[in-house]
């Protein structure tokens, strides 16, 4: 057959096509259950990141199950319980509904006797995605602890979210005020972590990510009001 | 048939291994594949995890395109090898996250970026087109471990310098700068570990290896 021609190159890049296709389909399909799990352990990571423990993936899973287990739930916008694993519900898919619509999982993690409210939130960033979680304590309005990642934020900018610094200064602040106004966390230049129970300093050029944070708060924990405030 | 009498590892052979490492190094010298050297080379564990994977897509690339060369129509010769190229990075990169969850967390994007790696693309238009498998597979490892070493030694500065550390696959992160240094009053150089100083990094390198190689100076 001509090795030129049209035929053989159709036919050749027909084949090729379909072995690879083929392979590749089936690799996917037999690794799946193994990144699966290598994302909840690492979803589990951060949740427990969120009340300051520290687990690696090795440890992740029996940490879990020792301080959360089964301890979670979905919430509706009134703030009832709704059957369902809060573990496995998208907040990807949720966030994208109207506020009323949403399902909101929490978990409640206890440590030492007292309790914690862990709510996932999930937002824009400058690139693309920001997540985080944020502990309450059992007052329900003070925050014990916070965690952010991001997908793809500028490293040394607004990548400066998924560190430390910023994420301590989260610690003690209040999301109600005296009243029980829902007052959320703003993310402002210029707060000093000493000053404003509601605010905590913005990253300096990482002005469009810090919005970022401050809206995803906003929007995804003013769906647990209605359960916060009972 | 008589080459294939020819040695396994015959002298011939062997230079399509070292000559990557130093003259023909595909970093250094041909400036090929500098944005994925820049960018994984904070610290030594993803750099050498970059290194392998690199190595295992330019080997079985060339390998498979040898195998084909006979066969490739010329028309769709680049398509062709873009499947295999694009194949066998969506292999690494499952594999990856299957086996090592965080490294790939680390290399983000930059393992699927392996598919426009010139170096890849490189030689399997200058090499795996024109000669038998065993050849493209040695020359294939010398260019993979041409890349993968300048990677190592970029990011063993970087991190020793940036961090403090050495981060390396099974043993963990070691912290190299004894702890009196620090109370001295030695601190790490952030800016290493910024993507600015690893095209520092490379530029010194090229000028060491320039300088020891009289070969490696244009003549006007």
């Amino acid at each position: 057959m001509d090795r030129q021609g049209n035929t053989y190159t159709f036919i050749y890049a027909s084949v090729l096509v379909v072995v690879v296709a083929a392979l590749l389909a089936f690799v996917s399909q037999t690794l799946k259950p193994i990144q699966q799990k290598n994302i909840e352990v690492a979803k589990k990571i951060d949740i427990l990141k969120s009340v300051n423990i520290t687990s690696t993936p090795k440890d992740a899973v029996e940490k879990y199950e020792k301080y959360i287990g089964n301890n979670s739930f979905i919430l509706n916008y009134d703030g009832q319980k709704v059957d369902g694993d809060a573990f496995t519900v998208s907040l990807e898919k949720e966030v994208k509904k109207p506020a009323k619509d949403r399902l909101y999982p929490i978990y409640i993690c206890t440590i030492d006797g007292t309790k914690k409210f862990i709510i996932p939130v999930r937002g824009k960033g400058l690139w693309g995605p920001i997540w985080g979680y944020i502990s309450l304590n059992d007052d329900k309005k003070t925050i014990f602890g916070a965690t952010f990642g991001h997908k793809g934020e500028t490293p040394g900018l607004g990548a400066e979210i998924a560190k430390a610094p910023f994420q301590k200064q989260f610690s003690g602040k209040t999301i109600f005020d005296d009243n029980g106004k829902f007052t959320s966390v703003l993310v402002e230049k210029g707060q000093n972590s000493s000053g404003n129970p509601h605010a905590v300093d913005a990253i300096s050029g990482g002005t469009i990510t810090s919005k970022g944070v401050q809206a995803m708060l906003q929007d995804c924990l003013s769906g647990y009001v209605n359960f916060l405030k009972e | 048939m008589s080459e294939d009498k020819e040695p396994l590892f015959s002298a011939k052979n062997l230079k399509l291994i070292t000559a990557p490492l130093g003259a023909q190094n595909p970093i250094t010298v041909q400036v090929l594949g500098i944005c994925s050297a820049l960018a994984v080379t904070a610290k030594l564990e993803p750099a050498i995890v970059m290194s392998i994977s690199v190595m295992f897509v330019v080997v079985f690339s060339n390998f498979i395109i040898s195998l084909l060369r006979n066969t490739i129509p010329t028309r769709i010769r680049i398509i062709v090898q873009l499947v295999v190229v694009a194949a066998l990075v969506i292999l690494v990169d499952q594999i990856l996250k299957a086996y090592a969850y965080e490294v790939s967390l680390q290399l983000s994007v930059f393992v699927g970026l392996i598919i426009t790696n010139c170096i890849i693309m490189g030689r399997l238009e200058a090499f795996a087109l024109a000669n038998k498998p065993w050849q493209s597979v040695l020359d294939g490892i010398g260019n993979g471990a041409g890349y993968g070493i300048i990677l190592v030694i970029i990011a063993f500065f970087r991190e020793v310098l940036g961090s403090g550390t050495i981060t390396l696959p099974a043993l963990g992160t070691l912290h190299v700068i004894p702890k009196i240094f620090y109370e001295w009053g030695y601190q790490n150089n952030g800016l290493m570990i910024l993507p600015p100083m690893a095209l520092i990094t490379v530029g010194i390198i090229i000028w060491v290896q320039r300088a020891r190689n009289n070969d490696l100076i244009e003549t006007k």
